[in-house]
């Protein structure tokens, strides 16, 4: 193996704490988080860049995880799905959301959905229901047809900010 | 029975928390120490002869544990031969298709020959799955290529090379079904057609591809396959039969499983493959699919080319059908005449159509396996069924509602016996509601008489409006039988489990919800597990709809029992008869007297084996309920589908912009639950409609094997769904349900393009193929203002 082959610290700030694991330079960010952090809240669907199963957020802005190799991260501040809530503590509101409007059936894809949707209502916080749609479309669900995701999704902004008017779109 | 009534209530799902915040449990988030992966070499061609395979230099890479080919594991690992369950046919039903089924075995690792591009050969064990797929790169296989079959009917043509010896012709299955005097109703018939339908291949595509781990406790003699399965039960008998062990010694979990669809019902050879290698090496093993050989390796599904003659009167009314079709089962047909029956079995619908021959063929090609998919034969005979309606009403110039209404059974027919048997032997005997009235209620909601009336441009002239109707039967709640248990822990708490084992239909909501009113507590109380097979002795699975028919009825009788069980103790305790006493929360005291009471705690304590026992007298110790249902055959779940589509006939573009449907599944236990099945299934039924395609070069090359290539909906394309549920109670079943999970999938194909065909009705355009893309739809546009005849005939 030539140097450039071999595994490296690589530290990041991951949902306000900072990780550090040695890992190969062609671990991909979310191989880093899943199986050197223990991180398994991201998903795998597609690992080709198309679902949106691995979706975290990387400096705020959503990424796919399944595209970037973890040592291109080195310093950022990446946030998982494990990162929206506290273990046992009460739900982020986008996860209570999806819950209240059955927005998850088998509930893989949902990671990546929450995530994702956490990025939008940081930009918009009153999205209107054909902006919701449209900003889903990177992420794929099998199950659940999306109607219901795109509820949560407004439910979600009428919790963050009850201001968000109900029925908007 | 309980106070409060849980069944028929939307009620937010207890599954949801660690499904949402990250902590559920799928099969790849689980890695005991000491793991190591598995990478699959597999065929890259379609046809040939496997001449050598090189393994020396991936053996010797760094991190190879071990390469292991066919003759490795010959002996210690028996072939998948006559898939037992589904190859048995009951002798009703023996009797009246007379099938004709071949015996068509499948190695777990290609021996001689491969037979389909994905076809595993050799299996790397490395320390990490980057490693094991670098060495599956230095294995090096010698392929001899041999004639490949990729269409069906080439493959039944004389002299077409055989793709399995001992299978003639290469058709695997087949049957007969015939039904009234066919023949003079078309020698009499006013008018009849003839048509050619074909429905594609598809992909079930779960977003969790599948992934199995196994370990091996030499000291126990005990193997623990953990597995992204909808059958745990079927993964157990196949491993421990073809690795030689007991049924105890192997466990088969399900853990969180991310979406199935069918597909996961099939047991492959990977996960027997991966519970070998685990005993062989001592170690934990894991293997995860990834996307691009899931495109590959996992079943594939449809597939059917239909030649289809249909009599009819002048006014619409449909006399007689004769259907031949060929379902392209690939290159081998683990499902035996599964679809291809619920296919025969389900096409004339809900439709009369008094005389009807049919004949299905399991065709076998170089293409990957064919496993049902969610409707599993019932939408390809729903599209054939309800585009042949809408035809025979546009060639007389009828209005296609006035015909579908025409030939709907009435609901004086009911219940009605179709004169044939269903795959279970039973006679199909419809326990549908009333039909036609449903068929108004979908009439009044989607708004047809105003879009009779209007016109049906919508846009600039080049913008159309249609609406399109569809319907579907489906038996549902299949047998053979399921079960559940319901017991007290030493704690008092209430744990309920059964046999079968979901991956997105709310089972633990939704039968706590069930077993709630069995035993008259809240569904906060009971604590629910499925999915593993060391709860519950028998089990079968999640797939064609069953498990709230079949699971739903084992838990309520578990449920009912262990509360008479509870009373008798509780009565024993208060010296009160049990018909006096109630539940109130973890208590059971005498009704009006709340003083008087004893926790559930007590009366577990009470039953436990031992000096402390108080039990009424000749009651056996324990706190333990079974029970397993075997129902007496399917329950007939029905419905009434309307798309409203807006086609542009510039680009060809359809927008489906509301789905509506008047379905009748019986009663239901969790509405909420029931929409989000409904919602799911239409989005995959518009899949199918519009985009969904698996496409197979002339050598076999799958070019589908990406996202980028397979389009999936997204949020853009999944319209609205408006639902009517309509629930008439199934005598088959004390609980009164019908099943409901396929029920979305079925019905939007014809309907989307009986829409569409209506949106250009000005220009006769016919279809007979999915999907409907938009260069299909333009080119029957042009074609019909060209003067050709208009899309497919
Ligand atoms: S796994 Fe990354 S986009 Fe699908
Ligand atoms: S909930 Fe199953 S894929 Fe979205």
């Amino acid at each position: 193996m030539s140097r450039d082959d071999e595994a490296q610290e690589i530290a990041l700030d991951v949902n306000g704490t900072k990780r550090c694991a040695v890992a190969e330079p062609r671990t991909t960010l979310a191989d880093f988080l899943r199986d050197h952090l223990g991180l398994t809240g991201t998903h795998l669907g597609c690992e080709h860049g198309v679902c949106g199963a691995c979706t975290v957020l990387l400096d705020s802005h959503s990424v796919r995880s399944c595209l970037l190799f973890a040592v291109q991260t080195e310093g950022a501040t990446v946030t998982t799905i494990e990162g929206l809530s506290e273990v046992n503590a009460e739900l982020h509101p986008i996860q209570q959301a999806f819950s209240a409007q059955h927005g998850l059936q088998c509930g893989f894809c949902t990671p990546g959905f929450i995530v994702s949707v956490a990025e939008l209502l940081a930009e918009d916080p009153d999205p209107s229901e054909s902006t919701i749609q449209s900003w889903l479309s990177g992420n794929l669900c099998r199950c659940t047809g999306y109607q219901n995701i795109v509820k949560a999704v407004r439910t979600a902004a009428e919790l963050t900010h009850p201001k968000a008017g109900p029925g908007r779109g | 029975m309980a106070t409060e009534v849980h069944v028929g209530r939307r009620m937010a799902r207890k599954e949801d928390r660690p499904l949402v915040t990250g902590t559920g449990r799928f099969v790849a988030d689980i890695r005991p120490v000491g793991t190591v992966d598995v990478a699959f070499g597999r065929s890259p061609v379609a046809h040939a002869r496997i001449e050598a395979i090189g393994t020396e230099a991936a053996t010797a890479m760094d991190g190879v544990v071990g390469v292991y080919t066919a003759p490795d594991i010959q002996g210690q690992v028996q072939p998948f031969t006559l898939f037992v369950d589904q190859e048995h046919t009951p002798p009703s039903l023996d009797q009246s298709i007379h099938p004709v089924i071949r015996p068509c075995d499948m190695d777990v690792l290609a021996l001689t020959r491969v037979r389909y591009v994905g076809q595993p050969v050799v299996a790397i064990v490395a320390e990490s799955r980057y490693l094991a797929e670098d060495a599956a790169e230095l294995v090096d296989i010698d392929y001899e290529e041999l004639p490949v079959l990729t269409d069906p009917e080439a493959a039944i043509a004389p002299g077409a090379p055989l793709l399995h010896e001992q299978v003639p012709g290469n058709v695997q299955a087949s049957f007969d079904v015939d039904l009234g005097a066919v023949d003079a109703v078309f020698a009499e018939a006013e008018h009849t057609a003839s048509f050619r339908f074909l429905v594609p291949r598809v992909a079930g595509s779960p977003i969790e591809t599948r992934g199995v781990l196994a370990v091996h406790d030499p000291v126990q003699e005990e193997l623990t396959v953990w597995s992204s399965t909808q059958t745990p039960y079927m993964v157990r008998t196949r491993i421990a039969e073809m690795l030689g062990l007991a049924e105890q010694q192997v466990r088969v979990i399900a853990p969180d499983v991310g979406g199935g669809f069918g597909p996961k019902v099939q047991v492959y050879p990977e996960e027997i493959l991966v519970a070998h290698l685990s005993m062989r090496l001592g170690r934990p093993v894991c293997w995860i699919e990834d996307r691009n050989e899931h495109l590959v390796a996992t079943g594939q599904s449809r597939d059917q080319v239909h030649t289809v003659e249909v009599a009819y009167r002048g006014d619409g009314t449909i006399t007689g059908l004769r259907d031949r079709f060929l379902l392209d089962c690939g290159a081998f047909n683990p499902f035996s005449i599964t679809c291809a029956y619920n296919t025969a079995a389900h096409l004339r619908g809900l439709y009369r159509v008094p005389a009807y021959r049919i004949r299905g063929e399991c065709v076998l090609t170089n293409k990957t396996p064919n496993v049902p998919y969610r409707g599993a034969g019932r939408p390809e005979a729903t599209f054939v069924m309800d585009r042949v309606v809408d035809v025979v009403a546009r060639r007389l110039g009828l209005d296609p509602a006035e015909v579908i209404g025409r030939n709907l059974l009435t609901v004086a027919e009911m219940p009605c016996d179709r004169g044939m048997p269903y795959r279970d032997g039973a006679p199909i005997v419809y326990d549908c509601g009333d039909v036609p009235a449903s068929f108004d209620r979908l009439l009044r909601q989607v708004g047809y008489a105003e879009h009779r009336s209007a016109t049906r441009e919508v846009q600039d002239g080049h913008v159309r409006r249609g609406i399109g109707f569809a319907t579907y039967v489906e038996g549902t709640g299949k047998g053979p039988h399921e079960g559940a248990r319901a017991l007290l822990d030493s704690r008092g708490d209430i744990i309920v489990l059964a046999g079968c084992t979901p991956h997105g239909q709310s089972h633990e909501t939704a039968f706590s919800q069930v077993a709630a009113d069995a035993l008259g507590v809240s569904p906060e109380q009971i604590t629910f597990r499925a999915g593993d097979t060391a709860l519950v002795p028998y089990g079968v699975g999640t797939f064609a709809s069953r498990s709230a028919v079949t699971a739903g009825t084992a838990v309520a009788v578990a449920g009912g029992r262990l509360r008479q069980r509870i009373l008798a103790v509780a009565g024993e305790l208060l010296e009160a008869a049990p018909d006096d006493l109630e539940f109130q929360d973890s208590t059971v005291h005498v009704q009006g007297d709340v003083t008087s009471s004893v926790t559930l705690h007590q009366i577990a304590a009470a039953a436990a084996p031992g000096p402390a026992a108080r039990l009424p007298a000749g009651m056996d110790h324990g706190m333990d309920e079974s029970y397993y249902f075997v129902p007496p055959t399917v329950t007939f779940a029905s419905g009434l589908m309307a798309a409203v589509v807006d086609v542009d006939t510039e680009t060809g573009v359809i927008d489906v912009r509301k789905i509506v449907l008047v379905h009748d599944s019986g009663r239901l236990i969790n509405p909420m639950v029931v929409e989000g099945q409904i919602h799911g299934g239409v989005a995959q039924g518009v899949g199918t409609a519009l985009y969904e395609r698996l496409v197979y070069d002339d050598t076999g090359q799958p070019l589908t094997t990406t996202f980028m290539d397979y389009l999936l909906p997204t949020s853009m394309e999944v319209p609205k769904v408006e639902q009517i549920h309509v629930e008439t109670r199934s005598d088959r079943n004390p609980l009164g349900v019908k099943g409901v999970g396929e029920a979305g999938t079925i019905s939007p194909p014809p309907a989307i393009v009986n829409a569409v065909v209506d949106a250009l009705a000005p220009l006769s355009v016919e279809f007979s193929e999915l999907p409907l893309t938009p260069e299909v739809v333009l080119d029957a546009v042009l074609a019909a203002r060209s003067g050709r005849t208009g899309g497919q005939r």
